[in-house]
C-alpha cells in the first residue's frame, strides 16, 4: 500500500509518500518568519499559497494514481494552519477517490520513530517548538507521563535566541554557541513531579544576557539546565514503567547535547537509546503518511464530514490497536 | 538489608533506620548536579519535619548530610496490604492537613503509606513541594484515586471515604472537584514515583 501524508501544524509544510517498507518521497517548504516568531495567520497564508505547488512537485516523482490513501495532520496545532492542510487533504481524497485518514501529530512522531529505529516499547521524549512531552504506551493508548506546564523547549530556545538578536529557528544557533560556552550560570530548574516548566528559565537567561554574560555562556547554561530537566523526567518514566528503551523525537531531537545526555543516562541504567534521522525526527509529511497507513490497515478511516481539525487533539484520545 | 533503586535515589532499609541517598547523575554538569541533590535533600527533610508539625505522621529525620537523609524506620504494614474505608478516611484527613500547610506530597499511593497501630505514616516525600494552588492539590488527590482504582475492587467506597476525611479535616471541596476534572482531561492517568 502507498500513502500520502500532509503535515502543516505550525511553521513546517511537508508532504511525504511511504509504503510499508520505506519513505518513497518527502518534500518540504517551511514558512520562515521574516522577523520575530511564528504568526499563525502568516503561516497559514504561506501554507495555502505553497501547498498546491508542493503537491505538483511531488506528483512529478510519484504517480498520483499509485496512491491508496490520503493522510493529514488533524492536530494538535495552529487552527488556521490545520484548516489549510485539512482542506487540501479533503480535495485530494475526493479527486483521487481515495480514503482519508486524520492523524494525531504527536502519535505520528512516535510511530515513525519506532518504525525507523526499531525501538519496540520505548519511553518517547517528544521535543519540538510547541510540544515537550514524555510519552509511553500503556495498554491501548499512549499516555503522557510528563509535559511542559507552559511552553515547549523549541519555543523556549527560540525566545532566548530572538532576545540575543538571532533569527528563527534559534535552536541550532543556540546549540552552536553553547559548544563554546565554558562557564555555567545557575538558572531556575523547575521539575514538579513529572512536569516541567521553561518560561521562568527563559526570562532568567535573558536577564543573564542583559547583564553582560556572553551569548556562549548563556546558551551553554540554558542547554545544560533545560536538557537536564528533560533527561531527568525521561529517566523517572523509565524507572516507574520498568522499561529499557528511550526514543527521542521532534525537531529538537537533532540537538547533539540533548542526545548525549540521554545516551549517558541510558548507559548508566542499561537502557537503549534511539533517535530517527533528522528529516524524520522533526515535523514531516512522511510520518503522517506512515501513521495514516498504519491506522488505515487497522480499520481507521476519517469520513470527509468528520474531518474537522482538532487544535487541541491529545495523543491519549487515539485507541492504538496495533503492536 | 534491603536496597531500592528509584529514578532518583537509592534507599537502604537497615534494622532501625532508612538511608536515602541521591546519587550523582553523570549527564548533568557537576555544579548543577551537586546543587540539585543537596537542595532536594534539604527540601525533603524540611517537608518531612514540617508535615509532622502539622500533625501528619512521618518518620523522624535523624541526620542530613549533603545528599543523604537518615530517618527512623517505621515498622508497620504497607497500606496496600491493609486498606479499608477507615484507613482511606485517615489518609484523606492527613492529606487535607498537608494541603492546608501548603504541602503537595506528589505521590500519595498505598505503596508510600505505612500503617503502624492506628496511625498512617507518610514515608516518601521525594516528589513533595510547596504550593497553595488548587491544581497541584487536585493532582495530588487524583494520583491517590488512580492508585486506588489500580489496586482495589472497592475503590469507589475507598475514594468516598477519603473525600469524607479530607473535607472533615478542613480540605477544600474545590480540590476534590478539580481532581475529577483532571480525570476527565485524561491526563495524569498514571503518575511516576521516584523512591
Amino acid at each position: 500500500m502507498i500513502a500520502l501524508g500532509i503535515e502543516g501544524t505550525a511553521w513546517s509544510l511537508s508532504v511525504g509518500v511511504v509504503d510499508e517498507k520505506d519513505v518513497i518521497a518527502l518534500l518540504n517548504d517551511p514558512y520562515i518568519p521574516k522577523e520575530g516568531g511564528i504568526h499563525p495567520r502568516e503561516a497559514s497564508q504561506h501554507h495555502s499559497e505553497k501547498i498546491a505547488p508542493l503537491l505538483s512537485r511531488l506528483f512529478e516523482t510519484v504517480d498520483k494514481n499509485s496512491i491508496d490513501l490520503i493522510a493529514f495532520s488533524q492536530g494538535p496545532g495552529m487552527g488556521p494552519c490545520l484548516r489549510v492542510i485539512a482542506t487540501a487533504a479533503r480535495l485530494l481524497a475526493l479527486k483521487l477517490k481515495r480514503p482519508l485518514v486524520g492523524v494525531n501529530h504527536c502519535l505520528a512522531h512516535v510511530e515513525v520513530g519506532r518504525w525507523k529505529t526499531g525501538a519496540k516499547k520505548p519511553v518517547a521524549l517528544y521535543v519540538s517548538g510547541g510540544n515537550s512531552q514524555v510519552i509511553a504506551r500503556r495498554g491501548e493508548r499512549y499516555r503522557v507521563f510528563g509535559e511542559t506546564l507552559d511552553i515547549g523547549i523549541g519555543n523556549a530556545l527560540d525566545k532566548l535566541a530572538r532576545h540575543m538578536g538571532l533569527k528563527h529557528p534559534g535552536g541550532p544557533k543556540i546549540e552552536k554557541l553553547a559548544e563554546r560556552g565554558e562557564k555555567y550560570y545557575s538558572l531556575p530548574y523547575v521539575v514538579k513531579g513529572m512536569d516541567f516548566s521553561f518560561s521562568g528559565m527563559v526570562t532568567a537567561a535573558q536577564k543573564l544576557y542583559d547583564s553582560g554574560i556572553s551569548m556562549e555562556n548563556v546558551a551553554f547554561s540554558f542547554q545544560e539546565t533545560a536538557f537536564a530537566m528533560l533527561t531527568e523526567v525521561t529517566e523517572r518514566a523509565l524507572a516507574y514503567l520498568d522499561l529499557d528503551e528511550v526514543l527521542l523525537v521532534g525537531g529538537v531531537a537533532a540537538n547533539r547535547r540533548l542526545q548525549d545526555m540521554l545516551k549517558i543516562m541510558c548507559q548508566d541504567r542499561g537502557a537503549k537509546f534511539f533517535v530517527p534521522p533528522k528529516e524524520l525526527a522533526g515535523d514531516n509529511g512522511a510520518m503522517i503518511a506512515y501513521t495514516g497507513l498504519l491506522m488505515y490497515k487497522h480499520g481507521y478511516e476519517t469520513p470527509v464530514e468528520e474531518s474537522y481539525v482538532k487544535p487541541d487533539f491529545r495523543i491519549e484520545d487515539v485507541i492504538v490497536n496495533w503492536d | 538489608m534491603k536496597v531500592y533503586l528509584g529514578g532518583e535515589a537509592e534507599v537502604r532499609i537497615l534494622e532501625d533506620v532508612v538511608i536515602k541517598k541521591r546519587k550523582p547523575k553523570r549527564y548533568r554538569i557537576k555544579e548543577l548536579d551537586d546543587e540539585l541533590r543537596f537542595r532536594r535533600t534539604r527540601n525533603e527533610a524540611k517537608i518531612i519535619s514540617q508535615s509532622r508539625r502539622v500533625g501528619v505522621p512521618t518518620p523522624i529525620v535523624l541526620d542530613i548530610k549533603n545528599d543523604t537523609i537518615v530517618m527512623e524506620r517505621i515498622e508497620g504494614k504497607p497500606v496496600k496490604e491493609c486498606m479499608s474505608e477507615e484507613v482511606s478516611r485517615e489518609i484523606g484527613k492527613y492529606t487535607a492537613k498537608l494541603h492546608r500547610a501548603g504541602i503537595i506530597h506528589g505521590d500519595i499511593t498505598p505503596m508510600n503509606l505505612i500503617k503502624k497501630g492506628d496511625r498512617i505514616f507518610f514515608v516518601d516525600f521525594g516528589l513533595a513541594f510547596y504550593d497553595n494552588k488548587i491544581e497541584p492539590m487536585g493532582v495530588d488527590v487524583h494520583v491517590y484515586f488512580e492508585s486506588l482504582k489500580a489496586s482495589f475492587e472497592n475503590w469507589e467506597r475507598l475514594r468516598d471515604a477519603f473525600i469524607e476525611g479530607y473535607l472533615a479535616a478542613g480540605g477544600n471541596m474545590g480540590v476534590i472537584e478539580r481532581a475529577r476534572e483532571i480525570e476527565e482531561r485524561g491526563r495524569y492517568v498514571e503518575r511516576v514515583s521516584m523512591g
